[in-house]
């Protein structure tokens, strides 16, 4: 019987699934994710977890209890950086630690810490100590994590040509073209556990679409579109998102076509509070494109979220529609 | 240049003594109150961390004083203090209160850049001089922390209510009508010998409480509802290991001379955390289990709202409190605080404080009657 490792469904799932399940099979091990996110999930998360935790957090440790008595081994790195120079979020670095001290009955958690801060050959020494769970042999562990890296490229490429990871897991692609004449296009910024979570999100990027809407998001610009406009702040971000957030953001402004953009923010992240104030008075100063911030908590109504979400395309459409009345010669 | 900086705590005399001692001319803002938490407030990113909405409010109260210029430490992460510099330089801006920044921190551009910083503050690059005044510097801050943990000690213990705060209070108006760090390092040596004969009650034995949590809030008196001064009148000893002279010693000066520093804490805390993540999570957790080793009876967790580092210590705190069978009361502090329920927390947390060190007592003297 092949070992079985537990991935939960949230945080960095999204980002690295591909990489993480190719490099676990190809050691032999059988991956198993918990449930898409639900009601059960959240609640689960959300007694589990002090009452301060932003939702990520709440969500995450909903699915770690939703794989626990289902797998040998729990899969949850101990993620400080994932690039020189910068960091996740502290939160995120202790995660670990808060699950192994506050859930119980856990199965064996592997929690290698993952930290590229300083070089990023530090990441193939991570994947080495995590492989030695299932290989004793570093060379299939080498070749194990080359085919893993291989995924992982072919999963940027797919985010960054804007299929979304919903629909690279269930391989289906529900990619709609929309009409021309009534497509909008909106930046959404936001972190992807709260945008690519669609119970977390209330579905949002889907009822985008269904309204005619182009999503563009942080992983479908250019790293070097990024760092470019990242360079607008005097004092680089040194969190991996908050670079990736305003560089991509200063690099929407400046697109021809652009109509609107969306910051979704984790009510409680301490992040976004910095980082979505940074991309609002940047927009504030440079332009006047339509911009909302869309928070969301274990509370917020999907009601609400709508009404917003209404509001804000009506008035672009209506703003499109406006300015392309005005004759040319007036 | 008129310089001003923010306040945390009593730091406001370390940085007195440094520009006192080089000549600087500078402003130090309004001490700390509900109105500069309400200027703070309306400015600030609402889900900001309260320090960040305080530093607005003293930098918008010193430069309607005339300041022009604001010194700021910093660092690169991975917490939100390592960004307050930049959040305060373009807060102040788009609000129209345009003060220069010195940031004193490490740059990207290296030590080129830093000492450029260094000459625009100090007025010139005399390192003979620089050094002096820093070591001034890093005295007064180790004798004020040695002084208010004299306090801490004395207050419980004192015969005539109050004798401690008074002291203590008519010390802080002093400072500020002295200059230079010889004249406040006096002044500290003479409040010190003032505290040391007050009246004391040498036989009681009060119940002990560390206090832990985010460096901003456990140090500012303002911000924690003067938590230590609360504990002391009512008859119990507090201790902090999170100081001043501490955070610029152990951090900065230890640092950079690459020489070993106190990492006990870290040691104790590895169990529960196994790496740095920012903030004081790790100084939380691990002086939690040293204060339980050393039998204190309590410990007292304050962080400001939506702080990421003490927010993974306090999910992971009831594990120490379990194994070590110590009692944790965590406070979180915003701008919505209400002094009246704060402090029926405290009060029902010493409560349970003192009938435990009851049942203790119940206990052994049962244990040596059965014996
Ligand atoms: S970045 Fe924000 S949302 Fe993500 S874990 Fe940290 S605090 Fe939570
Ligand atoms: S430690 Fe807490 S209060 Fe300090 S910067 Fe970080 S989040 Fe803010």
């Amino acid at each position: 019987m092949p070992k079985t490792v537990g991935i939960p469904r949230g945080l960095f799932f999204y980002e690295y699934y591909p990489l993480w399940k190719r490099f676990f099979e190809e050691l032999g091990a059988q991956v198993i994710l918990s449930e898409p996110t639900s009601k059960q999930i959240l609640d689960a998360g959300v007694k589990s977890c002090v009452d301060e935790a932003c939702l990520p957090l709440k969500v995450f440790h909903g699915h770690v209890l939703n794989l626990v008595g289902k797998v040998d081994y729990l899969f949850i790195p101990r993620l400080t950086s994932v690039s020189k120079n910068e960091y996740i979020c502290p939160k995120i670095g202790g995660l670990p630690d808060m699950i192994k001290h506050t859930l119980q009955g856990l199965p064996r958690i592997i929690d290698t810490e993952i930290n590229l801060r300083k070089s990023s050959s530090n990441a193939y020494k991570a994947a080495y100590e995590i492989g030695m769970n299932f290989s004793s042999n570093s060379t299939e562990i080498r070749k194990a994590y080359k085919k893993a890296l291989q995924s992982h490229e072919a999963h940027k490429e797919k985010l960054k040509s804007g299929i979304l990871p919903d629909e690279i897991f269930s391989k289906k692609s529900a990619r709609i073209h929309p009409k021309k004449e009534l497509t909008l296009d909106i930046a959404v910024i936001g972190h992807a556990y709260n945008l690519f979570d669609s119970y977390v999100s209330m579905e949002m990027l889907a009822k985008l679409r269904k309204n005619n809407i182009n999503i563009h998001t942080i992983d479908m610009v250019d790293e070097s579109d990024i760092n470019q406009m990242h360079k607008a702040l005097r004092k680089r971000m040194f969190w991996n998102f908050g670079r990736r957030a305003v560089g991509s953001a200063l690099h929407f402004l400046g697109r021809e076509g652009m109509d609107g953009v969306i910051y979704v923010m984790s009510f409680g992240c301490g992040v976004d509070s910095f980082v979505c104030d940074m991309v609002e008075r940047r927009i504030r100063q440079n332009s006047d494109i339509p911009f909302i911030v869309l928070t969301l908590d274990e509370h917020s109504g999907e009601a609400g979220m709508d009404t917003r979400l209404e509001a804000f395309i009506d008035m672009i459409r209506w703003r499109k529609l406006n300015e392309s009345n005005i004759p040319a010669y007036g | 240049m008129k310089v001003t900086f923010p306040h945390m705590g009593n730091t406001y005399i370390c940085a007195k003594a440094l520009m006192d001692d080089f000549g600087i001319d500078y402003v130090i803002p309004p001490f700390n109150s509900k109105k500069t938490l309400e200027i703070g407030t309306k400015y600030a990113p609402e889900l900001a961390c309260l320090p960040l909405k305080i530093n607005i409010g003293n930098f918008v109260q010193a430069h309607r004083q005339g300041a022009d210029t604001m010194i700021i430490t910093g660092g690169c992460g991975p917490c939100r203090f390592g960004y307050y510099s930049e959040m305060n330089r373009e807060i102040l801006k788009d609000i129209g209160c345009e003060l220069d920044v010195i940031a004193l921190e490490w740059p990207d551009q290296g030590l080129p850049e830093f000492l450029r910083r260094v000459k625009k503050l100090t007025g010139g690059l005399n390192v003979v001089k620089i050094s002096r005044v820093l070591k001034d510097v890093t005295q007064i801050a180790k004798m004020m922390d040695d002084f208010e943990r004299l306090s801490f000690r004395v207050r419980p213990r004192e015969v005539h209510k109050g004798d401690t705060d008074r002291i203590y209070k008519a010390f802080l108006n002093k400072v500020l009508k002295t200059a230079g760090s010889s004249e406040i390092k006096k002044l500290i040596r003479d409040a010190t010998s003032e505290l040391l004969s007050i009246d004391m009650d040498r036989d009681f034995v009060p119940l002990k409480v560390g206090i832990v949590g985010e460096i901003y809030t456990t140090i500012d008196p303002f911000t924690n509802n003067n938590i230590a001064s609360k504990l002391g009148n009512m008859g119990i000893e507090v201790d902090r290991q999170v100081t001043v002279s501490g955070w610029i010693i152990e951090h900065i000066i230890k640092n950079a001379l690459h020489l070993p520093r106190d990492l006990r804490y870290a040691e104790a805390a590895r169990p529960y955390l196994g790496t740095m993540i920012g903030g004081h999570a790790q100084e939380t957790l691990g002086h939690t289990v040293l204060y339980a080793k050393e039998g204190y009876d309590g410990v007292i967790q304050v962080y400001p709202l939506t702080c990421m580092p003490e927010i993974v210590a306090e999910s992971i705190l009831p594990a120490v409190e379990r194994d070590y069978d110590i009692s944790v009361l965590t406070l979180i502090i915003d701008e919505m605080t209400g002094e009246a329920g704060y402090d029926t927390r405290i009060e029902a947390f010493v409560d349970l404080l003192k009938r435990r060190r009851e049942r203790k007592n119940v206990g052994e003297a049962t244990v040596l009657f059965g014996n």
